[in-house]
């Protein structure tokens, strides 16, 4: 155990705030008012599917673009005119690289090492996320999740008071991802502000303090995951082998709550005989699963898949922004 | 060292304060010159055809007997001349604009590094590599003969050099920083053909038609041919005219490519 704890940036204040952010391209309007907050020390998941503006509002909070209307306020700073004193404070991972093709990631470090006095080691950093045995390889041959890897060290490399990751992990295999949610669950749990963007609804449950959901230029939820969640609403959703009848409902609820729940009752939900028990008081507990079991078993019905409790924040998402966005957040995976 | 320093995650911990100025445009300045010797067709363009140009060229009298002197007298200036068109036009455009579009210039403008220092170090690298291709080009011309005239001016020369520079690079930077970097390679490379023609540098302007001698006089290349070849004495004449062109062309390039840049 060590007894000098590093000393992570003050916890305490707001590290970035978006006011009624308003932005359009000639007369399509890409933010329609856009208002969020990230605490300092918290990791705000931005969320969206494509075209809802997300990576319009991360380059207005960046400096690259500026807003039509409302406030942004980065580090107590205005990106559109204080952006010399700003960029060293933050560190940038954008979705496309921006790096030359006929670099290497040990010269791309070193290079970008250079714009700070005191900066972290390059070489440590270039081993910290696994480049060090593709350090001279030219970037053009690096794999999609090597140039991601390159580019968050690339962002790490001023020591950053915020950090802004955009689709941090596209394009990676699962064991890169992994590495890089841990990774950034680090830089969370040692004082850095994170504003992430994501379609990787798993990261986001397991890494986001708050989440905001942007669809078509507006903030259409903001909360904790587990807010967003509506966790504690306490429900059953299982799939059998075969469909229930009409006349099946009720019996199957008096069963599974052993008749003493009067607002329970079971919904379809969803194709290939999903289910849900839903209007229960208290959360499921073994019995419940128990009966249920039987209950299917007397009728030689088998419990495909059954989960308990809230609903995933995929779910929710898919809820929020419509099935329309939900193909498109398919294809994009 | 205390024993947190060995648990503190890489990137994080007390920020790091940014470089000076100078420290920041002197690693850019030679990461562009790192990246420059790694393109081989801009080494091709910038380096081999205008030695090659002048030492082919100097084995002939393209001039059909108008002008005196020894052919390298007049190859010299021209193939300086396209030398700059090259380096500060031809190689900057297309380096540029492919890093437009892979946004590397994004990312540098996201950085610490800043929009002067980048500028700065581009106009450095085309600098020390003009300031290569010269020397080459003076020893080569040396070797075949050249020396300089009565009238040289080593100001004259490096007058003609600053403009030709700037106004090439003001229209390198208009075509990379407006157009895709695929017209933008095909543009310049067209462009430096053009030049090699009406640029008064394998012909001279007197054996084209008039009309299109008269065009070419205006433009910089044949400007900066025009300059050069006085400056370096191979040409008897006042060099008013095309310093005034030149000058003219570097304003409203250089002007016209800081105003319509895009980065993205």
């Amino acid at each position: 155990m060590s007894t000098a704890a590093p000393s992570p940036t003050p916890v305490d204040g707001v590290a970035v705030r978006a006011r009624d952010v308003r932005k359009s391209y000639g007369a399509r309007s890409i933010l329609a008012g856009v208002s969020f907050e990230v605490q300092r020390g918290e990791l705000l998941a931005l969320l969206g599917p494509n075209g809802a503006g997300k990576t319009t509002t991360v380059e207005i909070l960046e400096g690259y673009r500026r807003a039509d209307g409302g406030s942004v306020s980065v580090l107590g700073l205005d990106p559109a005119k204080d952006g010399g004193a700003l960029r060293p404070r933050i560190g940038l991972m954008l979705q496309e690289g921006g790096i030359d093709n006929r670099s290497t990631p040990r010269e791309v470090l070193r290079l970008y090492a250079r714009f700070y006095r005191d900066p972290e080691d390059p070489d440590g950093l270039l081993e910290a996320v696994d480049l060090g045995r593709a350090a001279s390889t030219r970037y053009r041959r690096l794999s999609g999740g090597e140039r991601q890897r390159l580019s968050l060290a690339v962002a790490l490399l001023g020591r950053p008071e915020l950090l802004v990751l955009d689709e941090p992990t596209a394009g990676m295999d699962p064991a890169a991802k992994q590495a890089t949610r841990e990774r950034i669950a680090g830089l969370r749990a040692a004082g850095t502000t994170i504003l992430l963007t994501t379609h990787e609804l798993g990261d986001v449950e397991r890494l986001a303090d708050h989440v905001a959901v942007l669809d078509r230029g507006r903030i259409v939820a903001y909360g904790t995951p587990a807010e967003l969640t509506g966790a504690g609403a306490p429900r059953v959703r299982f799939r059998l082998s075969g469909a229930l009848t009409d006349g099946d409902g009720l019996g199957l609820v008096a069963a599974a709550t052993g008749g003493v729940v009067p607002t329970a009752r079971v919904t379809a939900a969803g194709a290939g005989n999903q289910y849900e028990l839903e209007g229960l008081e208290d959360a499921p507990d073994p019995t419940l699963v128990a009966r249920l079991a039987a209950w299917c078993a007397e009728r030689g019905l088998l419990i495909t898949e059954l989960r308990l409790g809230a609903a995933s924040l995929e779910e929710r998402y898919l809820e929020l922004v419509g099935a329309e966005a939900a193909a498109e957040a398919e294809g994009a995976a | 060292m205390s024993a947190a320093q060995g648990t503190r995650p890489l990137g994080t911990g007390a920020p790091a304060r940014p470089a000076s100025w100078i420290a920041k445009a002197l690693a850019l300045t030679l990461n562009e010159l790192r990246l420059a010797m790694r393109r081989g067709e801009s080494l091709l363009i910038t380096f081999v055809i205008p030695a090659g140009v002048l030492l082919v060229f100097s084995g002939f009298d393209m001039s059909g007997g108008t002008t005196g002197g020894k052919p390298v007298d007049r190859m010299l200036p021209g193939s300086m001349s396209l030398a700059v068109i090259a380096a500060a036009m031809v190689s900057l455009a297309i380096a540029t604009g492919f890093e437009r579009s892979y946004g590397v210039i994004k990312r540098l403008g996201g950085s610490p590094a800043g929009t002067s220092a980048l500028v700065a170090s581009k106009t450095a690298a085309v600098v020390v590599v003009e300031a290569v291709q010269m020397v080459l080009l003076v020893l080569i011309g040396g070797a075949l003969g050249w020396s300089a005239g009565p009238g040289a001016s080593v100001l004259l020369v490096a007058a003609g050099l600053v403009l030709g520079t700037v106004a090439f690079a003001g229209f390198g930077l208009l075509m990379a920083g407006t157009l895709r970097a695929e017209a933008t390679l095909a543009l310049a490379n067209l462009l430096f053909l053009l030049a090699l023609v009406l640029g008064g540098i394998v012909l001279p302007l007197d054996r084209l038609p008039a009309s299109v001698a008269a065009a070419s006089s205006v433009l910089p290349p044949a400007a900066l041919t025009h300059v050069l070849s006085i400056g370096l004495g191979g040409a008897i004449g006042d060099a008013t005219e095309p310093i005034v062109v030149l000058a003219f062309w570097a304003v409203v390039l250089a002007g016209l490519a800081a105003r319509k840049f895009r980065w993205d």
